[in-house]
């Protein structure tokens, strides 16, 4: 028991690890996730800006990233983490490979949440005369709010998932922690402990993520 | 203010050619209320969205209130087509607007000043009968205070025309009826140009001047509603009569008359306006010797006009029976014998 005391600051900092790295890469992945998931939806045939050419390109793309486990997609591309960051271990060197394993991940999402909006009402404001932004941004992602939430909740659950694994190029968190000492020095107290503190974690954000989604969708 | 000429519309469903529209040529008088109605897959929605071009005929031209609608570049029609309302079926309201955002968004979005949006929405759902819903959201009402919405959203950028797409077709006969009474008051109120498209006869005649029947992607038949009510020519026209006049004679009926003596038919007759009030039968019988039976009878107001329908059966002498026709065709709006056209009907 004392011994796990004194480890409070470590599960303390791991903790940290882990929230800077979910926040950072939840940030980046989504700046570029949600571009993309609109680009996915609206260059389909029949929608506001059909082109088969960047739709397919893009599906291809997304699909290619997507079938790889973080793990492999991590090392793969060591080479662009070192060219962005300058390094590819430690906090920088993990949020490269997060990002790029998150963003297509949120567009997917993004594609669905999108896909939601009644093509009827788009008809309804195309018929008005509203162009084409105006219906992305003040019909299309309006109306998808409650989904997009859901889709950032599900997506940052699956980056803490990510993390832990980023304790493979000493990046830290709670996954790392787990690593050290639940694997390597098969400590069952250490390892419950992070899993706990994981499942609580976890626990919180989809909550908040469906409160924040009912609160939105505002239907009685 | 309408004008479609020889509208041809064609998709490709995997690599076979589907034709929506064959040459549709319809036109539309500023003010006038126009039903086109027809079976579902007639072609009836496709026609209704080349008006603001949400489908883009391939063939033929479409013009609105002078303006050529093919020939507009992306913003031009943007611009025409805040001209042209819309209403729909399944009302397309945005979920997480409420009422009032609803109406006013399409303002917003054309920079109109805030106050003056405030004002012109309090209006609109004045008019619409829904000042005291403006903060509930569309899933707090019922489909007629939706379709209300809808209405007064369409109404929003004071549109010369209005679309109505199926709006009354996922309604209750009860909804369905005030709905249609504020279009009517609309129309009048505004003079707006309505163009609905239904499957519905009763819709048709409670508030249509003229209608076009569209059937395959044709127009089989098309008039005022009073004429093609009293005077039906096509079968499928006849058979959405049948849904507010039901004047079949039974077949067993029918065979039973023809064995009754030499002169013998069922005649279908028509009276509109006052006539429908004068008594023509009694006439009949009094001044040829004939004997006249009333099978059916059935009596409405299209748009105010009476229209009356009767099924008389009529024998005795071949000369007399003829003569009492000839009498009635003279005195009477139309007059058809069923007996002879058995077969079409």
């Amino acid at each position: 028991m004392d011994r796990l005391i004194e480890m409070i600051p470590v599960f303390g900092q791991s903790l940290e690890e882990t929230v800077i790295m979910v926040s950072i890469s939840l940030f980046f992945a989504t700046v570029i996730g949600i571009p993309l998931g609109i680009l996915l939806v609206i260059t389909q045939d029949n929608h506001l800006f059909p082109n088969k050419w960047i739709y397919h390109s893009l599906n291809t793309i997304i699909n290619i990233v997507r079938s790889l486990p973080f793990i492999i997609l991590m090392v793969a591309i060591i080479p662009f983490t070192e060219l962005i960051v300058g390094t590819s271990i430690g906090i920088e060197g993990a949020i490269v490979p997060l990002i790029v394993f998150t963003a297509p991940y949120i567009s997917r999402l993004m594609e669905t949440a999108l896909h939601d909006v009644d093509r009827g009402v788009i008809e309804a404001y195309q018929a008005m005369g509203a162009s084409r932004t105006q219906i992305i941004f003040r019909i299309m992602l309006r109306e998808a709010r409650p989904g997009i939430v859901l889709c950032l909740t599900i997506a940052t659950i699956g980056l803490i998932g990510s993390t832990a694994m980023a304790g493979a190029v000493g990046a830290g968190g709670l996954g790392d922690l787990a690593l050290r000492y639940g694997y390597q020095q098969w400590d069952i107290e250490v390892m419950v402990i992070t899993v706990v503190i994981l499942v609580v974690l976890v626990q919180l954000i989809q909550s908040l993520g469906n409160w924040a989604a009912r609160k939105l969708k505002k239907s009685a | 203010m309408i004008q479609l000429t020889d509208i041809h519309k064609s998709y490709t469903v995997g690599n076979k050619q589907v034709q929506a529209l064959k040459g549709v040529t319809l036109s539309v008088e500023k003010g006038q209320i126009f039903g086109v109605i027809g079976f579902s897959g007639a072609g009836k929605s496709t026609l209704l969205r080349t008006i603001n071009l949400l489908e883009k005929p391939s063939g033929g031209s479409v013009v609105v209130n002078g303006q050529d609608m093919l020939s507009l570049k992306e913003k031009e029609l943007r611009q025409a087509r805040k001209k042209i309302g819309i209403i729909f079926q399944h009302f397309n309201l945005l979920s997480s607007y409420n009422v009032f955002d609803n109406v006013a968004e399409i303002l917003r979005m054309n920079r109109v000043p805030k106050d003056v949006i405030k004002k012109k929405v309090e209006d609109l759902l004045r008019l619409v009968g829904l000042e005291d819903k403006a903060t509930s959201y569309p899933s707090q009402l019922s489909g007629g205070q939706k379709q209300r919405v809808g209405i007064a959203r369409a109404l929003a950028t004071d549109p010369e025309i209005l679309l109505s797409d199926e709006a009354t077709s996922a309604l209750d006969p009860q909804t369905t009826d005030s709905i249609l009474e504020l279009l009517l008051d609309i129309n009048r109120k505004f003079n707006l140009t309505i163009v609905l498209i239904t499957h519905e006869m009763q819709v048709i005649k409670k508030i249509c001047d003229r209608v076009a029947i569209l059937e395959n992607g044709v127009v089989i038949e098309q008039g005022t509603v009073l004429d093609i009510f009293s005077n039906p020519q096509q079968p499928t026209t006849r058979n959405f009569i049948k849904t507010i006049f039901d004047d079949d004679v039974p077949y067993e009926i029918l065979s039973r008359i023809k064995q009754t003596g030499p002169a013998n038919h069922i005649l279908r007759v028509a009276f509109r306006g006052d006539a429908a009030l004068d008594p023509v039968l009694g006439t009949l019988s009094a001044r040829f010797p004939v004997s006249t039976n009333l099978l059916y009878g059935s009596i409405t107001s299209i748009k105010g006009t009476a229209l009356g329908i009767l099924l008389v059966h009529i024998s005795g002498e071949e000369k007399d029976v003829t003569d009492g026709i000839q009498f009635l065709r003279e005195s009477v709006y139309s007059v058809d014998i069923v007996t002879r056209e058995e077969g079409t009907r």
